[in-house]
């Protein structure tokens, strides 16, 4: 089987489930009522007038997680190619992944004992 | 022409029907078992037993206004939703329903597209709707939705770096990264890759749970503290379609687990020969079934367990899953190479 054959339907499906969900919008766009006031239009805040904007600081450790995310996510993207073609490195795979990961793993630790890792 | 275009698009159009029906009936169903568990009767009054439930719901959000919060970001308000569903819906592009079947003289694979790297497609495609949660949250200006975007998406990437993990060590058993060769080779291993594999499959289960935001994960839609979550100020058609892509999901993990653990399309039993009749039922009659035991586990979790406060999810997440899932795949690696 081609590229094309192959990831053809990939962009048709894409193009079909894009269709569907507009048709999906726009159908209840023709149906439901539309009578807006200022009121309504208010963001939601336990029946309070609105105070300040939503887009306040946060707390610090979602960024955290983000990093350490980034970090093993792309670990594992490396993991992929090698987890398909470990019965033909055998050892030698083994071995190279083994000293990857164990750098991973101290970078972990050292993640774990510095508190990273704990929520609060 | 007929091969290349008018084959897949039928094929995406049934898959689409059949994955937003059964969304409809899984809200159903959730509400029925949730009723049970609780000792009571759940939907009733529209149609015998509340079958009809759906339709009136499916009417009803299609009927209600669209509210739009006038301090919320227009194009990304829009744009959410619809970033939501999409790509849950074309993880099915790889999802192998059976092997092939004859139509019209014609044979038809039940697959719509047989990708080398199916696996990454779906993990990849799979986390753009985590844009779509972020951006609702965000584009709302409401702060509710931010507060539960910020805890969604903190909550999934913990938790996909483990069921990543566990998948790569499946993929070291299988050999593949296509799903349609990982099925095969279950049937040629002789025995599921849940026997081989059981950490795994527990990983990804917990996984699965905590990525769809599903109790006892569901901190991101946590009404006592957040309202309604993400959506909060969501409301008719845009509402809908978030909540679509909540269910298609949970039919989504479920059936990639279906394929990459519990056997795809193929029979149970093939080994035991009075049991072999059971090889005569059609391979995507079996797929929906295990699917179906798979969703049944997590309206069942949901009505049994409560929820887990944040810091013992993150620590469950990063602290307990992300080590076994290393060690997981450590000790497939080595019996690969050594066996």
């Amino acid at each position: 089987m081609s590229i094309l054959d192959a990831y053809l339907p990939v962009v048709l499906f894409l193009l079909v489930a894009l269709v569907v969900t507009a048709a999906m919008l726009a159908a209840a766009a023709l149906i439901h009522p539309s009578r807006q006031n200022i009121v309504k239009s208010q963001a939601y805040e336990c029946g309070i007038e609105t105070t300040t904007d939503a887009r306040d600081r946060y707390s610090v450790r979602y960024y955290l997680v983000a990093m350490l995310f980034v970090v093993f996510d792309v670990e594992t993207v490396f993991l992929f190619p090698w987890a398909v073609i470990l019965d033909e490195l055998l050892l030698f795979g083994l071995i190279e992944m083994g000293i990857f990961l164990g750098i991973l793993v101290i970078g972990y630790a050292y993640a774990w004992r510095t508190g990273a890792l704990d929520w609060a | 022409m007929i091969d290349m275009v008018v084959i897949p698009v039928f094929k995406m159009l049934v898959v689409i029907t059949a994955v937003l029906s059964a969304v409809a009936y899984m809200v159903l169903l959730e509400r029925k078992v949730q009723a049970w568990v609780q000792v009571r009767l759940g939907p009733m009054r529209v149609g015998p037993h509340g079958v009809l439930q759906p339709i009136a719901d499916v009417l009803k959000l299609i009927t209600k206004e669209d509210v739009r919060p006038a301090s919320a970001d227009r194009f990304l308000f829009t744009l959410a939703p619809i970033l939501v569903v999409v790509p849950a819906l074309i993880v099915f592009a790889v999802v192998p329903f059976g092997t092939s079947t004859t139509m019209f003289g014609k044979e038809i694979s039940l697959y719509i597209t047989d990708l080398d790297i199916g696996l990454l497609y779906i993990v990849s495609v799979a986390s753009i709707g985590l844009y779509g949660l972020i951006l609702g949250g965000w584009a709302s200006n409401s702060k509710y939705p931010l507060l539960s975007s910020l805890r969604a998406s903190a909550q999934i990437v913990s938790y996909e770096v483990a069921v990543t993990m566990t998948l790569v060590s499946l993929i070291v058993t299988a050999g593949s990264l296509s799903l349609v060769e990982i099925v095969k080779a279950q049937e040629a291993h002789g025995v599921w890759y849940v026997f081989i594999q059981p950490v795994a499959f527990v990983i990804f289960v917990i996984g699965a749970l905590a990525e769809t935001n599903r109790a006892p994960f569901d901190l991101p839609e946590a009404e006592q503290e957040l309202v309604g979550g993400f959506h909060t100020e969501y409301s008719g058609m845009r509402f809908a379609l978030f909540f679509l892509a909540e269910y298609t999901n949970m039919i989504v993990v479920s059936a990639v687990g279906v394929t990459m653990f519990l056997g795809g399309w193929l029979a149970p039993f093939s080994s035991v020969s009075w049991l072999a009749w059971l090889g005569l039922v059609p391979g995507w009659v079996w797929f929906s079934l295990k699917t179906f035991l798979l969703l049944s586990l997590f309206l069942w979790i949901r009505a049994t367990l409560p929820r887990y406060r944040y810091d013992q999810l993150m620590r469950l997440g990063w602290k307990v899953l992300i080590p076994l899932a290393l060690v997981n795949l450590a000790v497939s690696a080595v019996l690969k190479v050594l066996l």
